[in-house]
């Protein structure tokens, strides 16, 4: 994904080192790379490249990733603030 | 009725499946074309299922995949003379990634998947082979607990099958990337601009009506006029924030995407002013440019859904800031259009 970045300082993923057993899961599905274990030891390089898919949380046997996962479509995201809004189902999102 | 991408039906322990063909058909050539225009939206889907190329026996690998028309072929065309095993699981006919991110892709619709086709008397081993992608919707450890398969997430593109099967199911760091190239970009662009095509109608009928209102109650060569130039200040924003936007992207200065459609609108504009400029106020160049601007910085914010790196706590970040901005512009630009005749004829 080189030559892309989206906005810095937004994302909510966040990592508990100290639950991590090492099992490279994360590691293993993150489609951005951000993990990777060195001696069992879990690193997390560059947080904002995160898109927030929710795979590496969803695979951790420890919960030791959290992240509030979603689709980063303006789209859907549209239709929910409306639907919100008025309480019923106005809009429907995309894909 | 036998599909026709369906070659013979091959025994098996649980009774006769489809072996599918592997190479791409005029059919498929005419599917994939009408899906990717967006004439084909829903619907474009194949029956979930086990299906089987080449020769596959108890020992081939498993691949399981969505059941929509597009994904399922983009597989089957690239095996080649690969024996394995498709066991295509009910997605809704969605593609995985928005199946996985939307829970129809997940954990219990592999399990089911895998028990309706009793996959357990079919293979010998116990691995599933699935898209990487699909480790959004599907935890691995909740398939094994339910039925049994372990689950191996594969490389991203289906293309990097044969070498991942050929490698002993390795994928290295490329393969395991999602990736946003030009052509993977530009194969967005139709779709975008199909689903465009009842909001430009109603420019199409509204332009004119909203164009010929001025102190003579209503002009009909006013409405024609300045109707056409509404229309093509709406098509030249499109332009910018459904074309020219995607193509352009990554060279795209700014990390909001509504942003980047007013970078990207700024040549069009400048075309849009020479070709027009002459025939219009200066009130009515302002609320054309406007107005495209507006159009091009909506679209292009709109495309963050189809990319693999916004994050949804990001884009709600852009649309806080994007669409007031977007709404005034909006406001401003129409609002200047209907006032212009008004102004014209009062300044003299
Ligand atoms: S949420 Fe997705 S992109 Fe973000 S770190 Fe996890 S797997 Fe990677
Ligand atoms: S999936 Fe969880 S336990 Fe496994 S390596 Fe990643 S953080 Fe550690």
């Amino acid at each position: 994904m080189r030559g892309y970045r989206y906005i810095d300082g937004v994302v909510t993923l966040r990592v508990d080192r100290q639950r991590c057993v090492g099992c490279g899961a994360c590691v293993q599905v993150c489609p951005h790379r951000l993990f990777s274990l060195d001696e069992g030891v879990l690193a997390l390089r560059d947080a904002d490249l995160c898109m927030e898919c929710g795979a590496c949380a969803r695979n951790c046997p420890v919960e030791a990733i959290t992240v509030s996962p979603g689709v980063g479509c303006a789209v859907a995201i549209l239709a929910a603030w409306i639907n919100r809004l008025t309480g019923r189902k106005v809009l429907s999102d995309c894909c | 009725m036998l599909c026709p991408f369906v070659e013979e039906f091959i025994p098996t322990p649980v009774g006769p499946i489809p072996r599918v063909a592997t190479t791409v058909s005029h059919r498929d050539r005419w599917g994939t074309i009408g899906a990717r225009i967006g004439l084909i939206r829903r619907n474009y889907k194949v029956a979930p299922g086990l299906y089987a190329v080449g020769t596959p026996g108890a020992g081939s690998p498993v691949l399981v995949t969505a059941n929509y028309k597009l994904t399922f072929d983009s597989l089957r065309h690239r095996l080649g003379n690969i024996d394995a095993w498709l066991l295509v699981v009910d997605t809704r006919g969605i593609n995985v990634w928005c199946a996985a991110g939307k829970g129809s892709f997940s954990s219990e619709e592999v399990i089911r998947g895998v028990e309706q086709a009793r996959l357990a008397e079919v293979v010998s081993h116990r691995r599933l082979i699935l898209p990487q992608l699909a480790a959004t919707g599907v935890t691995a450890r909740a398939v094994r607990r339910g039925c049994g398969f372990d689950v191996l997430f594969g490389p991203v593109r289906a293309e990097d099958l044969p070498a991942f099967l050929r490698h002993d199911h390795q994928a290295d760091e490329t393969m395991r990337t999602v990736t946003f190239t030009m052509a993977e970009r530009a194969v967005l662009i139709p779709v975008e601009l199909f689903l465009l095509a009842k909001p430009l109608l109603a420019v199409l009928c509204l332009g004119p009506l909203l164009s010929g209102i001025g102190p003579g109650l209503f002009s009909p060569a006013a409405a024609l006029e300045r109707g056409l130039i509404l229309l093509a200040a709406t098509v030249a924003g499109i332009g910018a924030g459904a074309v020219l936007t995607p193509l352009a992207l990554p060279r795209l200065p700014g990390r909001q995407f509504w942003i980047k459609g007013i970078l990207a609108v700024l040549p069009v504009a400048l075309c849009l002013w020479l070709l027009f400029a002459h025939r219009l106020t200066p009130i009515e160049q302002a609320a054309m440019l406007l107005w495209t601007a507006t159009v091009s910085s909506y679209l292009a914010m709109q495309f963050t859904g189809s990319t693999p790196f916004t994050s949804p706590s990001g884009v709600e970040y852009e649309m806080r800031r994007g669409l007031p901005v977007q709404l005034a512009a909006a406001c401003l630009g129409l609002g200047l259009w209907l006032a212009a005749p008004f102004l014209a004829n009062g300044g003299g």
